[in-house]
């Protein structure tokens, strides 16, 4: 019978050490553990043995099927650990240097210098605001302190409409509104008017890498009881060192502007040659960047404001001006373009 | 404008000051300068004044003479020259050997086998006018060797003031206006211009004058006769060429240096042609030569100076050719007058014609300046010319007389604008430096605007503000941020939803943002076979591909991506901008904000990127307003959109947009094997639409039971129908898991998953509902598949 069972033994460990395969291990458990399995039969044929005999068969066939069940799991086991090397093994170095192509959305170089601005407007508790493209003569001019026949609008060839609307020419033509819609907190809850309007204006000109009829500006107003040309300097000073992100140094001069009196031009320090002199600033040290003033006392009036009791002041920012002077763009055409091979460069940059 | 230093100081004494920080203290504080100062003879020295005392012609040259000259030194000086008007005891100006003439330096130089110690040199030059006919003369009596610096004023310093900065104010268009600004920068007296006392004259007869016409202001005249000057003097005509302008002769030099010192336009008729002066326009138009000789067509609006109906002059712009001073001309009618700007303005630029005089009427000159400027002019030209002969009375018709403008204010207005401490002696001192007559008390002052400054410029408190704190300067204010209650800034939610959208579309779809012009770009439609909405027009549009504004940002847009087929084989741009609907009743344009998707592949097929395209919108408004879109199949007759799958895309039952393909006529045109699909919303009507909210729902807590059906139909929108009417709170939710074709038409394949909030659910329960479902899309004739 021993023999019967070393047999056994030896024909599984055979068997065992040729499987390959989980299937394999899974044959050779049914062969010998199974319901009929050889292993199983041994056990069955013990009817005839005498308890003595049937005591030490048993044992035997016992331990015969405890080491059978701890070969059969060593050797799956010993499968999994195989089957998973050369899983790890199967995969590939990956060649990180490959360089790789950004399938990314862009964002329009206007809207990412626009929201810089407004994000630097806003934390000093500007009102964001949006206005339309086509505007009334009373928007863009009259109410602007601009009459008929004035030769401020001369000085903008303005797009006239079939119905006597025109595109807006400057971001100004939306001051009006804002007084109107501001004016009685202003008045009844003395909330100050503070507000930016960033927009698309319009101008009949011929175009060149300069010049464009199709630009953005950024129109800022603050009014309330005692705003003074001190709060002017100190404000376009702090908010344009923002926008700039470095130290500024502003100097302004008299410009005459029919809706601001008095009515400045606004000059920076040039930022290539920290104000010594180069080429971009054709060697004044100084760049001129926006129009500003005092709110004019008839614009005041036409928003609903009396000029005698608040006082404001307002300016323009170019905003496209300042997306080509970040960016380093050459040709303003460019913005208008919509050619994706430069445009789509601008994928954020906050 | 050009400015001279030197002229400047007839009027200012500048001793002492440093010339180039007041030139930048009068830009910061009146008028931009532009950056480069011309430091006028800084390189010309050694040029003396030299005594021609013998010419012999060169014996080989047929333009070259020997000198000798005298130059108040021991020996004669032996001289090559090629000037034309060489003679013997003529005075000119002389080179010395060691003369600095720009970057010359002057060395004896052999001449055709002659050597020349030096050289005889023409105005040209020696940068002083424009002459170079020949070598300067020289009248002064001075001893010869005299430095030619110590005679003429050819030292100078000369800046130029960008005119743009200068059109608000008539007074700053001649010299002396700039000297009572540097005066007051300087903290200097201004001295007086010196002028004539034409009282003398009045018993004399008048001049035949009459205004006719209101745009005429002021017409004032005077008649002399007998001028025997006709040079300039030197000095005079240095000014007029550092100032930009040529020198003509001795009368039509003064009319241009009275003009560049005063700003009054002036010009001088021959009497004999007008001798009844009248101002007037004319009824009927006409051609007219100009002194330039150009014949200008005169309209009827344009105001004429007419000798009776004959017309001399086109008002503040230019004289006639018929009426000039000529050789003959014995007796003169100087005129100096002022107009009414804008009409002076609309002449000048109906007639493309913009002079010297124009451009200084078109400021709203000051009418007062009219008399003044004939003082002045009488007083240059019988210094210059004592034979003068005044033959007439001044004749002077005021007939537009400004307003006085007298403002009052007081201290606090001052401060409160300021924000910052001026003191009242700064604020009398400054306005009374600027001609302004201050009077104070107690804090209060009251101004009166001189007359030059009245015209347009100076009429409010707030003007004065302006004249204060120019003078006081900019730089150096104490700057202050304000003091205000604090409130929070509630975001413009019409604003912030553009940057949403923005957002979504680059981030979570790669989208590329792009800007396309307001009008349509009709050419180009035309090349994809668009044909474009009419719309209103621009009035006054250089070009007629930008005539029409956009009514759909659509056409653009394919024209955008045409142009970038080569940029990648899949790629898609969106726009957030303005288009016009047409009119509204009231007359206004009906200006819309939208948004424009459009998607561009030569991967995918049509029926992919159009989900794509609805997955997009459909994450945007979720993401935005937390709804969903439903779309209803409508027509439409534009022709770059193809006629099947053409929908409204409707929120909260309201249609917000379309959403559509491109007509294959447009896209084969584009790529012939491209798909494009587009949309375009009203963000105004998204924005409007109320925010649906999360509504927080906890994870299932007992299982889920997931039953799929598949039923026989075209479109899914009456299975979704039938599940709305069972109503079961047990349905958490139905996603669509197949849909195909086969023999029996189009099947689609729902899935329904049911939970219970509190108990796991049974079979039965569940295929009750699922049955019900089935029972009524059965009633519709729509079957089950097995």
């Amino acid at each position: 019978m021993n023999e019967q069972i070393n047999e056994l033994k030896n024909q599984l460990n055979n068997q065992l050490s040729q499987a390959s395969s989980l299937q394999d291990i899974e044959a050779i458990r049914v062969a010998y553990l199974g319901k009929n399995g050889s292993i199983t039969e041994l056990l069955k044929k013990m009817g005839g043995l005498s308890p003595e005999e049937k005591k030490s068969f048993g044992q035997a066939v016992n331990v015969l099927k405890g080491y059978a069940t701890q070969a059969i799991t060593d050797k799956i086991e010993e499968l999994n650990r195989i089957e998973l090397e050369k899983e790890l093994n199967a995969l590939p170095e990956i060649d990180l240097s490959i360089p790789t192509h950004l399938t990314k959305g862009s964002y329009h170089p206007i809207t990412l210098v626009q929201r810089h601005c407004e994000n630097v407007f806003r934390t000093m508790g500007f009102n964001i605001e949006d206005y339309s493209e086509i505007v009334t003569d009373y928007e863009c001019f009259e109410a602007l302190n601009i009459p008929k026949f004035h030769p401020a609008r001369d000085m903008q060839d303005t797009y006239y409409l079939e119905n006597g609307q025109l595109l807006k020419s400057h971001t100004s033509a939306a001051q009006n509104a804002i007084y109107k819609k501001y004016k009685d907190q202003l008045i009844n809850e003395g909330k100050p008017i503070r507000a930016i309007f960033p927009g698309r204006c319009f101008r009949n000109e011929s175009t060149d890498a300069c010049h464009e009829n199709t630009f953005f500006q950024m129109e800022g107003v603050m009014v309330d009881k005692n705003i003074s040309i001190s709060n002017l300097i100190f404000f376009m000073k702090s908010m344009l060192s923002e926008v700039f992100q470095r130290d500024l140094k502003v100097r302004l001069r008299p410009g005459f502007f029919p809706f601001v009196e008095p009515g400045f031009e606004l000059d920076i320090s040039c930022a290539i040659c920290g104000g010594e002199g180069c080429p971009s600033c054709k060697h004044s040290g100084w760049l001129e960047l926006c129009p500003c003033g005092m709110i004019h006392p008839n614009v005041l009036i036409e928003g609903g404001i009396d000029p005698d009791e608040y006082t404001g002041f307002a300016f323009g920012l170019g905003l496209t001006r300042l997306a080509m002077m970040k960016y380093g763009v050459k040709d303003i055409r460019d913005l208008n373009s919509g050619n994706l091979t430069s445009l789509d460069q601008f994928t954020d940059d906050k | 404008m050009l400015i001279s230093m030197n002229w400047i100081s007839d009027f200012v004494n500048l001793d002492g000051i440093d010339l180039n920080a007041l030139i930048q203290k009068f830009s910061l504080s009146t008028a931009e300068v532009e950056n480069e100062i011309f430091y006028k003879g800084k390189d010309l020295s050694g040029v003396v004044v030299a005594k021609i005392v013998s010419v012999e012609n060169h014996p080989e040259s047929k333009k070259l003479h020997l000198l000798k000259v005298d130059i108040g030194e021991n020996d004669l000086v032996d001289v090559v020259c090629g000037a034309p008007n060489v003679r013997v005891g003529m005075k000119t100006a002389f080179a010395k050997l060691g003369a600095q003439i720009g970057e010359i330096t002057i060395a004896p130089r052999a001449l055709a086998g002659y050597t020349s110690h030096g050289m005889c040199c023409s105005e040209k030059e020696l940068g002083l006018s424009d002459e170079n006919s020949g070598i300067m003369e020289i009248f002064e009596d001075v001893a010869l060797g005299t430095d030619i610096k110590e005679i003429y004023d050819i030292d100078d310093i000369v800046f130029e003031v960008d005119n743009k900065s200068l059109t608000n104010r008539p007074d700053l268009w001649g010299h002396y206006g700039i000297a009572r600004e540097i005066a007051a920068l300087a903290g200097r007296e201004l001295k007086p211009l010196p002028k004539a006392d034409l009282s003398v004259y009045n018993n004399l007869p008048k001049i035949d004058l009459k205004i006719e016409d209101p745009i005429c202001q002021r017409y004032s005249c005077l008649q002399f006769e007998n001028i025997t000057r006709h040079v300039s003097p030197v000095n005079m005509r240095i000014r007029l060429f550092y100032c930009g302008m040529r020198a003509i002769n001795f009368l039509a030099d003064i009319t241009n240096y009275i003009m560049l010192e005063m700003g009054q336009p002036m010009h001088a008729f021959d009497s004999r042609k007008v001798e009844k002066i009248r101002i007037k326009r004319f009824d009927k138009p006409f051609d007219f030569e100009t002194l330039d000789g150009v014949k200008r067509h005169i309209d009827e609006n344009t105001l004429m100076i007419c000798n009776d109906n004959n017309p001399v002059a086109i008002a503040g712009i230019m004289g006639g050719l018929d009426s000039e001073i000529v050789e003959d001309t014995t007796s003169l009618t100087l005129e100096s007058a002022t107009f009414e700007a804008s009409s002076i303005r609309k002449s000048s630029s109906r007639l493309a014609h913009r002079t010297d005089a124009s451009q200084r009427y078109e400021k709203s000159l000051d009418p007062e300046l009219t008399v003044s400027a004939i003082e002045r002019f009488v007083k240059i030209l019988s210094d210059w010319d004592n034979g003068v002969k005044i033959t007439s009375s001044l004749t002077d018709e005021y007939s537009y007389k400004y307003d006085k403008v007298t403002l009052s204010f007081d201290k606090k207005f001052v401060d409160r604008y300021t924000g910052i401490e001026i003191s009242n002696d700064t604020i009398v001192k400054t306005l009374k430096a600027l001609g302004f007559g201050v009077s104070l008390e107690n804090d209060s002052f009251t101004v009166e605007v001189p007359s030059w400054r009245a015209t347009k410029d100076v009429t409010l408190k707030a003007d004065i503000i302006e004249e204060i704190t120019r003078i006081y300067g900019y730089d150096n204010f104490n700057v202050n941020t304000t003091v205000a209650p604090l409130y929070p800034v509630r975001a413009f939610v019409e604003k912030t939803t553009d940057e949403q959208i923005k957002d979504i579309l680059v981030k979570a779809f790669g989208l590329h943002e792009v800007h396309s012009y307001i009008w349509a770009y009709t050419d180009e439609c035309k090349k994809l076979g668009i044909e474009y909405e009419s719309n209103i027009k621009l009035l006054n549009a250089t070009n007629p591909n930008i005539e029409t504004i956009r009514k759909s940002m659509v056409p653009n847009q394919l024209c955008q991506v045409k142009s970038n087929t080569s940029y990648a084989s899949d790629f898609g741009i969106f726009e957030i901008g303005r288009v016009v609907n047409g009119l509204k009743e009231n007359g206004m344009c009906d200006e819309q904000k939208k948004l424009c998707i459009t998607l561009y592949s030569k991967t995918k097929n049509v029926v992919d990127l159009y989900y794509d395209l609805a997955n997009m919108i459909a994450s945007v408004v979720d993401d935005i307003k937390h709804r969903s879109l439903e779309y209803k199949a409508v027509t439409t007759e534009l022709n770059y959109i193809h006629p099947k799958n053409y929908n409204e895309i409707i929120l909260d039952g309201t249609s917000i947009g379309n959403i559509g393909i491109v007509h294959p006529t447009v896209s084969k045109k584009i790529d012939k094997k491209a798909s494009v699909v587009f949309l375009e919303i009203d963000v105004n009507k998204l924005v409007g639409t109320e925010n649906a909210g999360i509504h927080y729902v906890e994870a299932p807590k007992y299982p889920t039971i997931d039953v799929d059906v598949t039923f026989v139909t075209p479109k899914y929108a009456p299975i979704a129908d039938a599940i709305k009417q069972v109503n079961s709170a047990l349905i958490k939710k139905e996603t669509v898991v197949d849909t195909y074709e086969d023999e029996n038409g189009k099947s689609i394949t729902v899935r329904l998953t049911f939970m219970h909030e509190d108990r796991t659910l049974t079979k039965d329960e569940v295929m009750e509902i699922v049955d019900k479902i089935i029972a009524i899309l059965k009633a519709q004739g729509i079957e089950m598949k097995q």
